[in-house]
């Protein structure tokens, strides 16, 4: 006899056809600054850059628009890269001395990043040169020669070996071993010493038989390689960091360890050179650091530029990461906030021009990129139109709107543009500008919200590939913090020298932690939104097109009802600076409602229309009337039974920390099992990251085996009065004839709250009502049986689709929903999904995710999937984020499941709980603190990089047979997701469309059609009612 | 459930020493009350009930709801002192023609579900064999059971506990581990999941039908094979209202017999492999059936329950454990733990190994714990045990 069914779709072959083109698994792009980079390098003729990280990732970067990623299959260290000019190639060196060659290639006339070949470096011993022949132990310089068609490559040995590139072969016979150098050097510069690593090789712009070799003691040598001979010998006696040769080649310049430099001439004099004409220390004369990369470069107008990084005062300015720009008299020393990996300069490299003329100097940090117009006095910062440091400050929430209408996006654009200085007339524009973004204008624009830790709220241009700034909001000048004081005290006693120059905007040092934006909610319609912290601060603000001075209200609220025995022992709430504040164009609050006690806000709605703002933290929710400016609701959701809660917080942390402590060990537990398991080839990346964010953290070998405890989660735990969703919604609460406003809140212990609203209705042709009070009345009340903690709430209508927006029917933007009655409540928890009917809140369909997949869910949200076979057809459904990073699509209401595929690897705790869903079936979740992962779900709403370059070297069908294998990240964004697919989905047929569908318009709300398939599989959903052991318990307060 | 009694709160006496009584037989209502303090005795209610409802010549069992909306019997002066003090604040009586009561209609009260009528219906069961000797306490509750006997394979036992309306924590612990498995290249080693500890006092441990070192083979139907220790973890809390748990005991000798059909040892056997090959035909379910058809055929399953603390005779024969008294063998299944605990993880998985192996050999010969010395009631151990 049967026991026990899955709960699974017929294999009905329409339905299925219809789930491919409505729903595909890709990974389109990552947004942000790449985590941890290692290394840098520019093409000068296609003007893209490549950005390496520690984690093997190449990033190619031109236009906005125009990116390529690439992921070594070895999980290395980049540690140099170098453009083959023109040839849209790149060769990269990784720490496991293993060579790569990459292409950029054209398919369908969309161009990718593929890898070429590879060369692994025999794997001998080294030793150092005097006894039998020099091994390639390893590389610490490359050099391209030729065009790009051969490497030098300069060993840790001294010796300098020779590569031919488009074979990725080892030249034997010319390699140039130390000794042969040490020829032509006099013996007392010999007298037995060993040369040394190579530091440094240099190219000559017009002479490509010439190479300056630079050696770690300081030996200096331009070795002809024509010649076979040494043309000339600079005998440098200070340990060698740099080199940089002039471009008419007369004149060289060395940096070295004690952080000094020196400038050498190669014409005037004879061989061996002995002294160089200018030898000085730029910070002395106290001991320096080192200057780890100089680089001269000549302009038109006379003079040159000197551009080093490091040399610093070692005992006052050692821990500072700066870069000097040195021209004539000015120097300017560049100070940083993060480790500088890499820099150059954007300038010509034509061998005809006599001039480098140096437009632009781009540095790579770790944490941003910074790029200074040096052909404008002063110097300043290029804004940067991709590569935002999204973690500029920690990133703490995050949101996306959808469809945001070209006013706001007008109104929001013009704030940001006056938050930025205007640029000087005749600044240049990004210098670094290759290939053409051949993706179409997005038709829709969507925004990214990101809280971060210091208050601030970032809006970013989520259209396209390229993640652009718009506008930075800052709360933190609302309220008095103590740090302000101190830091205009630090920033005034400041010496002139060295000349630092504050560079970059990431500043990982937040002023305040109670700062922190907690939630974010914006009305796309009514360009109001609410921003609710750490410290229980709930602040409604209001865009604005001018800077304004006002005074803004602040009220407070109670939300523990007079329980008793609380007090609070955490932080204090922020105190508000009274009187009128100068507020600049952009959002302005209007009002701040702090919550007491305060605790972070863990759930915040925002109803424009109704002007009520809902917030809820650890201890209960709250309803506040903006327009009157007035409380309408306080409501404590503790248990009475939470002793933990009613103790006061004292408890609490202890519980937090003993929860923080599982929590890590069930992580690091998770990890080391994770590891034993088969690599997931589409999440290479975040492996990666995460290895590397595992070697951070010391491993601990904990030898008591694992073990779970079975328990029912009981009412009495601690956190359950945590207040974890809030929704308004215009339906039927009282009586199946009459709808009206509610509010719905859910908790972390199951409990449903559900207000019927009494508001008063807007005067004709005015969206202001009237003056009355708005009243709640607490309507029903529903205790999920299972108590997991509910993480959503939405009410369908009639036709079995959510409700819209506020403002969204009214402004015929969305078709209005079916009142007609027949209203259902889609109550999403931890645990299941369950659809109630409305008024009488009776269970209709339900899905119990985790009994039949055992997993949690962590993030859910409603979305409409358009078919890419036809035009006009879409459906609403559920996505679902789980604990395991798996993404599940469910109908609406039918909670039938569609499609699963996995998304993110089950460790990246951050990553699943960033994890933001669209209204059009994409989503956003971080891969590490500084990027953003883009992928849809949706097989037309695709968004991924599109973009063409015009390379000079043809690729031939004779390089094609070195192909090894494609990049994961291409073949995504090749268009076959099938590698992706979970086998569940089993369809693995490419994506037809997906190459030309890109930044297809999103599809309207207004235009959904009627959900046919759907609704006829509600129809045969049954009503079940098996669980009555999990019956909810409904508490009917309006009877 | 829930939702009625809150309603009644609204009539409540305000008088706290009267308890209100709502006596239902068939479609019809009577209400009284009664003292709190001084019930009576369960003869005088008896009467009183028969005659309020004028129904003096019939025999009728009574029962009520208790808080958790179970249905208990009051056929004693204890159990009905029991039902007066707890009536929270109404004391509902449901009463029924005996007859019908014994003939598997279940009490016929229209407010209650099915799965409580079940349980009400098992309930009558030591009251018809009246010659079974059955101490107290009367108003049990099931919390456990063995299902499915008839479709699982001899060595998985499939265990419900009904954590419903117990103060009890479940408690229990599961652990990853290694099972070795026979493959057709030999045998091969995979991840398991394994019950790692109990609780003392605890529901998993007084059912007697967990043991440490089991391992887990699904719950609630789905099987947990690929599943992480935090997946099945989270799959059990989840479903820890109604828990079914199907497990490969590590004690093997006091496996379930197939009731009715187990003549012959050999004939055991040879449906244990028919039913095991079938069994796993069928994990993969027909598609379209709803899982609440299902759980309904499942809440239907009612004869393999196994009730703390009574001699069950409809629950499936077993021999009692070894060194263990006869009397209480049921329920003390675990009275062996001390020799269940001994097997190591490494005993375990070995044992594991070799019970088809062993499957294969007794299958071949004749077993020779027919020899063993049985009790008459014609219980016997066969399949595989291993003894190690």
């Amino acid at each position: 006899m049967m026991k026990f069914r899955f709960r699974r779709q017929g294999a009905d072959p329409q339905r299925e056809k219809l789930k491919q083109e409505l729903f595909a698994f890709n990974k389109t792009v990552e947004h942000g600054f790449p985590n941890q980079p290692s290394a840098l390098a520019f093409d000068p003729e296609l003007r893209i850059m490549a950005i390496g990280t520690r984690s093997g990732a190449v990033k190619i970067y031109g236009a906005p628009g125009v990116e390529f990623t690439g992921l070594h299959r070895e999980m290395a260290t980049v540690t140099q890269m170098h453009f083959l000019p023109g040839q849209g190639r790149l060769l990269t060196l990784l720490d496991d001395s293993s060579l790569h060659l990459w292409e950029i290639v054209h398919h369908n006339g969309c161009a990718h990043l593929e890898e070429a070949l590879s060369f692994q470096l025999p794997a001998r011993l080294g030793f150092d040169g005097a006894s039998g022949p020099p091994t390639l132990a390893h590389i610490t310089v490359i050099l391209l020669v030729a065009a790009g068609n051969m490497a030098a490559l300069g060993t840790e040995g001294g010796s300098v070996f020779f590569l031919d590139v488009p074979t990725l072969t080892l030249m034997e016979g010319q390699t140039l071993g130390p000794e042969e150098v040490l020829r032509s050097v006099p013996d007392d510069y010999r007298c037995g010493k060993a040369l040394g690593p190579v530091e440094s090789l240099q190219g000559h712009v017009r002479d490509p038989t010439r190479i300056l070799i630079g050696y770690s003691r300081g030996l200096l040598v331009i070795w002809n390689r024509a010649a076979q001979c040494a043309d000339r010998v600079f005998l440098g006696n200070q340990q060698l960091e740099s080199l940089c040769w002039e471009r008419s080649g007369s004149t060289l310049v060395s940096s070295h360890s004690d952080g000094s430099y020196a400038i050498w001439s190669a014409d005037a004099g004879s061989s061996p050179v002995m002294q160089p004409t200018v030898a000085t220390m730029p910070y002395g004369p106290f001991p320096c650091k080192a200057i780890n990369k100089i680089l001269w470069r000549d302009c038109a107008s006379g003079g040159h530029f000197i551009i080093f990084s490091g040399g610093m005062p070692r005992a006052s300015y050692g821990d500072r990461h700066c870069v000097s720009v040195l021209r004539a008299d000015t120097l300017v020393t560049l100070d940083f906030t993060s480790r500088i990996i890499d820099f150059f300069t954007v300038h010509s490299t034509r061998p005809e021009d006599e001039f480098d003329e140096p437009q632009a100097l781009a540095v790579l940090l770790e944490e941003e990129l910074v790029v200074l117009d040096l052909q404008m006095p002063g110097w300043p910062v290029l804004p940067a139109p991709y590569l935002a440091p999204l973690h500029s400050s920690a990133i703490t929430c995050s949101a996306h709107v959808a469809n945001v209408p070209a006013k706001l996006w007008a109104r929001i654009v013009s704030a940001g543009e006056q938050q930025s200085a205007p640029p000087a007339a005749g600044a240049s524009s990004w210098p670094i500008t290759g290939g053409r973004n051949l993706a179409q204008e997005p038709s829709q624009r969507g925004l990214l919200l990101t809280g971060h830790e210091d208050g601030t709220v970032r809006f970013w241009d989520a259209s396209g590939v390229a993640l652009r700034p718009l506008y930075k909001l800052s709360t933190a000048g609302l309220f008095q913090t103590d740090c302000e004081h101190a830091d205009s005290l630090a920033q005034a006693p400041e010496d002139d020298w060295p000349p630092f120059r504050k560079v970059g905007c990431f500043d990982p040092y937040s002023d305040d932690p109670r700062l922190g934006v907690q939630k974010v909610a914006l009305c796309k319609y009514t360009a109001q939104m609410v921003v609710a912290g750490t410290a229980g601060q709930v602040l409604v603000l209001e865009l604005s097109d001018v800077p304004s001075e006002q005074a803004v209200s602040v009220a407070s609220m109670d939300l523990l009802q007079d329980r008793e025995g609380f007090t609070w022992k955490g932080h204090e709430r922020l105190s508000p600076r009274t009187g009128p504040l100068p507020w600049p164009a952009g959002f302005q609050p209007r009002v701040l409602v702090q919550c007491l006690p305060p605790a972070a806000v863990t759930a915040v709605t925002l109803h424009t229309e109704w002007s009520l703002v809902a917030f809820g933290t650890s201890h209960g929710f709250g309803l506040f009337d903006y327009q009157r400016k007035s409380p309408v609701l306080a409501r404590c959701t503790l248990h009475p039974n939470d002793s933990l809660a009613m103790e006061g917080p004292l408890s609490r942390v202890k519980s937090l920390k003993k929860s923080l402590r599982q929590s890590f060990r069930r992580i690091r537990k998770s990890r080391v099992s994770g590891k034993k398991r088969a690599v997931n080839t589409n999440s290479k990346l975040q492996e990666a990251n995460a290895q590397l964010a595992e070697q951070a953290c010391p491993h601990d070998v904990e030898m008591t085996p694992v073990q779970r405890r079975i328990e029912p989660r009981s009412a009495d735990d601690s956190l359950s009065g945590v207040v974890r969703c809030l929704y308004f919604a215009d339906t039927f609460l009282r009586d199946a004839a009459h709808h009206g406003p509610t509010m719905w809140a859910g908790t972390n212990s199951g409990s449903v709250f559900a207000y019927a609203l009494e508001v008063p209705l807007a005067a004709a042709g005015s969206e202001k009502r009237s003056e009355r009070a708005v009243e709640a009345v607490l309507g029903k009340e529903v205790q999920l049986m299972h108590r997991a903690p509910v993480v959503a709430i939405a009410v369908l209508d009639g036709r079995g689709r959510p409700l819209p927006e506020p403002f969204e029917a009214s402004r015929d933007l969305a078709q209005a929903p079916d009142m007609q009655g027949g209203h259902a409540v889609l109550i999403a928890s931890e645990e299941q999904f369950k659809v109630f009917t409305l008024p009488k809140v009776s269970a209709k369909t339900k899905f119990k995710l985790t009994a039949h997949e055992g997993c949690r869910v962590r993030k859910v949200a409603l979305a409409t999937f358009a078919s890419v076979a036809c035009e006009d057809y879409a459906e609403t459904c559920l996505a679902c984020l789980t604990n395991l990073g798996d993404v599940h699509v469910f109908s609406v209401p039918g909670l039938r499941p569609q499609v699963h595929y996995s998304c993110i690897r089950k460790e990246d705790i951050s990553g699943i709980a960033s994890c933001v869903f669209t209204r059009h079936g994409q989503g956003f979740y971080l891969i590490s603190p500084s990027e953003f992962e883009r992928f849809s779900l949706s097989a037309r709403n695709i968004t991924e990089p599109l973009c063409a370059l015009d390379i000079r070297w043809s690729h031939g069908a004779a390089q094609a047979s070195y192909k090894l294998q494609e990049s994961p990240k291409l073949s995504q964004a090749n268009g076959t997701p099938g590698i992706l697919l979970a086998p569940q989905s089993r369809d693995g047929s490419p994506n037809p469309v997906c190459g030309t569908k890109a930044g297809a318009p999103e599809r309207p709300e207004a235009t959904l059609s009627p959900m046919s398939v759907d609704s006829a599989i509600s129809a045969d959903t049954t009503l079940d009612t098996t669980g009555d052991i999990t019956v909810e318990d409904v508490q009917d307060f309006l009877g | 459930m829930n939702r009625s009694f809150h309603k009644s709160q609204t009539l409540r006496f305000y008088d706290c020493s009267a308890v209100e009584v709502k006596s239902k037989f068939g479609a019809e209502f009577r209400r009284f009350s009664l003292d709190r303090q001084k019930p009576g005795k369960f003869e005088d209610f008896y009467q009183l009930v028969v005659h309020t409802h004028h129904i003096a010549n019939t025999e009728v069992t009574i029962g009520y709801a208790d808080v958790h909306g179970d249905l208990l019997p009051i056929n004693n002066d204890d159990n009905f002192c029991k039902a007066v003090s707890s009536a929270n604040p109404l004391l509902r009586v449901f009463i029924q023609k005996r007859e019908e009561a014994e003939h598997g209609g279940g009490l016929a009260t229209g407010s209650l579900s099915r799965r409580k009528k079940a349980l009400a219906l098992r309930e009558e069961g030591p009251r018809r064999r009246a010659h079974l000797h059955i101490g107290l306490p009367h108003d049990f509750r099931p919390v456990s059971s063995i299902i499915d006997v008839d479709i699982l394979p001899e060595t998985h036992r499939r265990v419900r506990l009904y954590r419903h309306g117990c103060q009890k924590p479940l408690g229990f612990y599961i652990r990853d581990g290694v099972s070795v498995r026979v493959a057709p290249q030999g045998l091969e080693k995979v991840p398991g999941i394994f019950i790692s500890r109990m609780v003392p006092g605890g529901l998993a441990e007084s059912t007697g039908l967990l043991a440490v070192d089991d391992e887990v083979l699904e719950v609630n139907g789905i099987e947990v094979a690929g599943k992480t220790l935090d997946q099945v973890t989270d799959m059990m809390i989840a479903n820890s209202h109604n828990l079914i748990v199907t497990v490969k005991p590590a004690n093997q000798r006091n496996n379930v017999l197939r009731g009715g059909r187990a003549a012959s040892g050999s004939s055991g056997r040879s449906s244990d492999s028919a039913a095991s090959s079938r069994h796993s035909l069928q994990a993969p379910a027909p598609p379209g059936l709803p899982a609440a058809a299902a759980d309904d055929m499942e809440s239907d399953e009612e004869p393999d329950v196994v009730l703390e603390g009574d001699l069950e005779p409809r629950a499936a024969p077993r021999l009692p454990p070894p060194g263990g008294g006869g009397g209480g063998g049921l329920t003390r299944l675990n009275g062996s733990g001390p020799a269940s605990g001994l097997h190591g993880g490494g005993a375990q998985s070995r044992e594991s190994s070799l019970h088809s192996l062993h499957r294969l050999i007794s299958s071949l010969r004749s077993d020779p714990r027919h020899s063993l010395a049985l009790p008459p009631g014609g219980v016997e151990e066969h399949g595989p045990a291993v003894t190690l």
